[in-house]
């Protein structure tokens, strides 16, 4: 084979496992931003967050059974997974008001392992009751069916290397949806609010800011988010009930890494450990990728535990 | 202010018995004066329970152990069934694992997530030291406590990289360890092209346990267990017990506990806060990794799936429900726990369980009163209704199966709804239903509470017979997620644990 042919299949390569990581890290920057929310305001790590996202795999996998099945839905494609996210970002948001309401606000003043504990509870309880509920199987969406293949097919071509329809669906919407949180977060007073609580809780309180409000509605975006996640993480990749531990790792070391708190960091982390997953598996080997994230997350962990682009910590007495 | 005069007085009376009890008039070095006395001024409960109470009170704890163990060594001689044996050894290994996590969690107030991977750690290190695998045949006086040794080291490399970051971070890492453990067992049948750890078919066919050149074996004749593994692990306990006892009230138990009350306070006081850290780790994980001895030699083998996150799920319960902190506690809670998983496992036991649970939980809750007699005739008159209504509607809808038989069975059989071919999302249905009525529940007060309760439970009764009963793996680990949450919030010094005292 000649040089340049090496060259251009390396390449074309090099591209393709990029094209994955983006996918990927967008998926976990969405989950990331849900992890940085809520932790920017309750400094809680909330545990449940990835069975959050698992519920929004599953409501968009009911979604499309009410529609008709991927094969042959009542709707329009487009309008299909409109509506199967929006249900799952419904569906989530109400489940983080409730992970909220019944499980993290009577801790709110407990010790800080307390609140930790009972999202380790949640988060078995949720895993294990859609377990109950729908089995422990695997749902496929069987998005190669919609449409007759058309979300595979269309797109279009960098190099040799194809782009298709549903890698350009599920990055476009992961970062329309973190546009629209950005300009939430800092151009709205609700966001401001936000902004306020997480820098300083009680001083916030005393300016008048509702903080239940403020926490509330912190769940709710972050769940809404990992709901729009799950569906679009689970477009690709077929789900099943425990898969929250595992993403949910992913996306709170996407947070960490990203500088946990900050809306940029969550993006950067995820694109990061996205790229990261992608390239050990193409470069390294499919087997070893989590090893080689848990190294990235221990580097930054020793050398810079603020993250990418969070902030110092100082800690005040 | 009828209190007021009682708050004058009490202490005066507690520190008056403490001197008449203990002989000794100032406490213990190293402890604050009213933080000691304070223990005596507790409310104490009056009546016979409560005389009962500070009697027991008195026994020390050595003469509890040795009851304790001295029973737990009695159940082969009760019981020849090699299944209760089994069962009881289940339970000692958790007993001893839920001693090291009380370490880590109730003493040094840190989250460690990674716990199963030291336990795993050290089922795997003894399997590699003992097996053909590498065609390694230790005695286990030595394996063993090579593998103590290896998962303490372990331990100590874990918590490094989280050593100046607080609880949240710890907690990650550990998590993501434990993920890593799961990873590289798995797939660890091919590490540079050498087989290291068997891969998802794990090691098999592991040495028993050798002591002084006697092998034990894994079974005394016909496959049924023996008993002496049961013996090897109620030593093993009785030895970290005392041991971690001595440590608890040496300098180090105290520089813990100061470091889980308040981290900053105690590094202020000139405490090695790290060093601190890393130690309470390092004993969890060498408690872990010694109790994962005995069970891959009992098994003969080990396998990836072991040691993942339900089973550390189950200790973490287990600690927080007998009172992270308490040893005692975190002891009985591990029996509890174990035994509670256990009896999930038949249906016929956890029908019977489930509604003793349910009547005993109202007549705590409700103690021998008109509104505990106005619920349960309510509920058994409701069931009967329905059940009546459902039947004449459409009789396939009461007459399914309920299980297997017995008493309890035959009643629920004319009370609950059980329909013989329900319908696919009858189950999500109702078991949705039945949370968020159960969460609403929590919201109401009074009269309404009350009312809303009967359906509620009845529900639950359904759910149970419908849904729950047919799936006991699921079942069992909502159950232990749904009490880890309610103990965190309504109880979070579980059974024997310690009552914060908060010095302002």
């Amino acid at each position: 084979m000649r040089f340049r042919d090496r060259l251009a299949i390396r390449v074309d390569t090099f591209i393709q496992l990029t094209l994955n990581g983006l996918t990927l890290g967008s998926v976990y920057a969405l989950i990331a931003l849900g992890y940085s929310l809520v932790y920017g305001i309750l400094k809680l790590l909330n545990f449940a967050h990835g069975d959050v996202f698992m519920v929004g795999t599953f409501i968009g996998f009911g979604a499309l059974r009410l529609l008709g099945g991927s094969s042959s839905p009542v709707v329009p494609v487009w309008l299909l997974l409109t509506l199967m996210t929006l249900a799952a970002m419904g569906g989530c948001a109400l489940l983080g008001v409730g992970i909220e309401r019944f499980a993290y606000r009577p801790l709110r003043d407990a010790p800080r392992i307390a609140p930790l504990i009972s999202a380790l509870g949640v988060s078995f309880f949720i895993a294990y009751s859609m377990q109950l509920m729908f089995g422990a199987d695997l749902k496929n969406y069987d998005t190669f069916s919609m449409d007759n293949g058309a979300l595979y097919f269309k797109g279009f071509n960098i190099g040799s290397v194809r782009v298709d329809l549903i890698r350009i669906i599920t990055i476009g919407a992961a970062f329309v949806m973190m546009i629209l949180l950005w300009l939430l977060v800092t151009r709205t007073r609700l966001g401001k609010a936000m902004r306020a609580t997480s820098h300083d809780r009680e001083a916030a309180a005393m300016m008048g800011i509702d903080i239940d409000k403020v926490i509330v509605f912190a769940f709710v975006l972050g769940s809404a988010l990992a709901g729009a996640a799950g569906v679009l993480f689970a477009l690709r990749i077929p789900t099943y009930a425990t898969i929250g531990f595992l993403i949910g790792l992913k996306g709170f070391t996407a947070a960490v890494i990203g500088g946990i708190g900050s809306i940029p960091g969550a993006l950067a982390g995820g694109l990061v450990l996205g790229f990261a997953e992608s390239y050990t598996q193409g470069y390294v080997s499919t087997r070893w990728s989590d090893l080689f994230v848990f190294l990235i997350l221990i580097l930054f962990l020793l050398f810079r535990p603020q993250g990418l682009l969070g902030k110092a910590d100082i800690r005040k007495v | 202010m009828g209190g007021y005069d009682d708050e004058l007085t009490r202490p005066l009376e507690g520190a008056l018995e403490a001197s008449t009890s203990e002989g000794a008039t100032s406490p213990a070095v190293g402890r604050d004066e009213w933080v000691a006395r304070h223990g005596d001024n507790r409310a104490r409960r009056g009546g016979p329970l409560g005389t009962l109470e500070e009697r027991l009170r008195v026994v020390p704890w050595w003469a509890w152990l040795t009851l304790f163990v001295t029973a737990a060594s009695l159940v082969p001689v009760f019981s020849d069934s090699g299944y209760v044996r089994r069962v009881a050894f289940d339970i000692a290994i958790y007993m001893l694992l839920a001693l090291g996590l009380n370490v880590v969690v109730g003493w040094g107030g840190l989250l460690d997530l990674g716990y199963v991977a030291f336990y795993g750690i050290g089922a795997y290190a003894y399997a590699l030291l003992s097996s053909d695998h590498y065609g390694v045949h230790l005695p286990s006086l030595v394996s063993i406590p090579l593998v103590v040794v290896i998962g303490a080291i372990v331990g100590f490399l874990v918590g490094l990289p989280s050593r100046r970051l607080t609880g949240d971070y710890l907690a990650i890492v550990t998590l993501f360890f434990l993920q890593l453990f799961l990873t590289v067992t798995t797939n660890g049948d091919d590490i540079f092209g050498h087989n290291v750890t068997g891969g998802a078919d794990g090691i098999l066919r592991l040495d028993p346990l050798n002591l002084f050149g006697h092998n034990l074996p894994v079974s005394s004749g016909g496959g049924i267990f023996n008993v002496a593994y049961l013996y090897v692990v109620l030593a093993a306990f009785v030895v970290v017990f005392v041991a971690l006892r001595f440590v608890n009230l040496s300098r180090t138990g105290r520089a813990w506990r100061s470091l889980r009350e308040d981290p900053l306070a105690a590094e202020v006081m000139g405490m090695p806060v790290n060093w601190l850290k890393l130690m309470s780790f390092s004993f969890g994980a060498a408690i872990a990794a010694l109790s994962g001895t005995f069970v891959s030699a009992l098994n003969a083998s080990v396998f990836p799936l072991s040691f993942s996150f339900p089973l550390l799920i189950t200790i973490y319960t287990m600690v927080i429900l007998g009172g992270a902190g308490s040893q005692a506690g975190v002891v009985i809670g591990a029996i509890l726990i174990g035994t509670l998983l256990e009896v999930l496992r038949d249906p016929g036991n956890s029908r019977v369980l489930f509604y003793a649970v349910i009547v005993l939980g109202l007549l705590a809750a409700l103690r021998l009163s008109l509104r505990l007699a106005v619920v349960l005739g309510g509920l058994f008159v409701f069931g009967l209704v329905v059940h009546v209504v459902a039947g004449s509607i459409d009789h396939g809808w009461v007459n399914g199966s309920g299980g297997s038989g017995g008493q309890v069975a035959d009643f629920m059989a004319r009370w609950v709804v059980v329909p013989s071919a329900p319908a696919g999302w009858i189950s999500p249905v109702s078991y949705i239903t039945l949370v968020v009525m159960a969460l609403i529940l929590t919201l109401l007060r009074g009269w309404v509470r009350l009312v809303v309760l009967v359906p509620v439970l009845y529900l639950a009764a359904f759910v149970w017979e419908n849904v729950m009963l047919a799936h006991p793996e699921p079942t069992r680990y909502i159950i232990l997620g749904v009490l880890l949450i309610s103990l965190m919030i309504l109880r979070p010094s579980g059974l024997l644990g310690e009552k914060r005292v908060e010095i302002i």
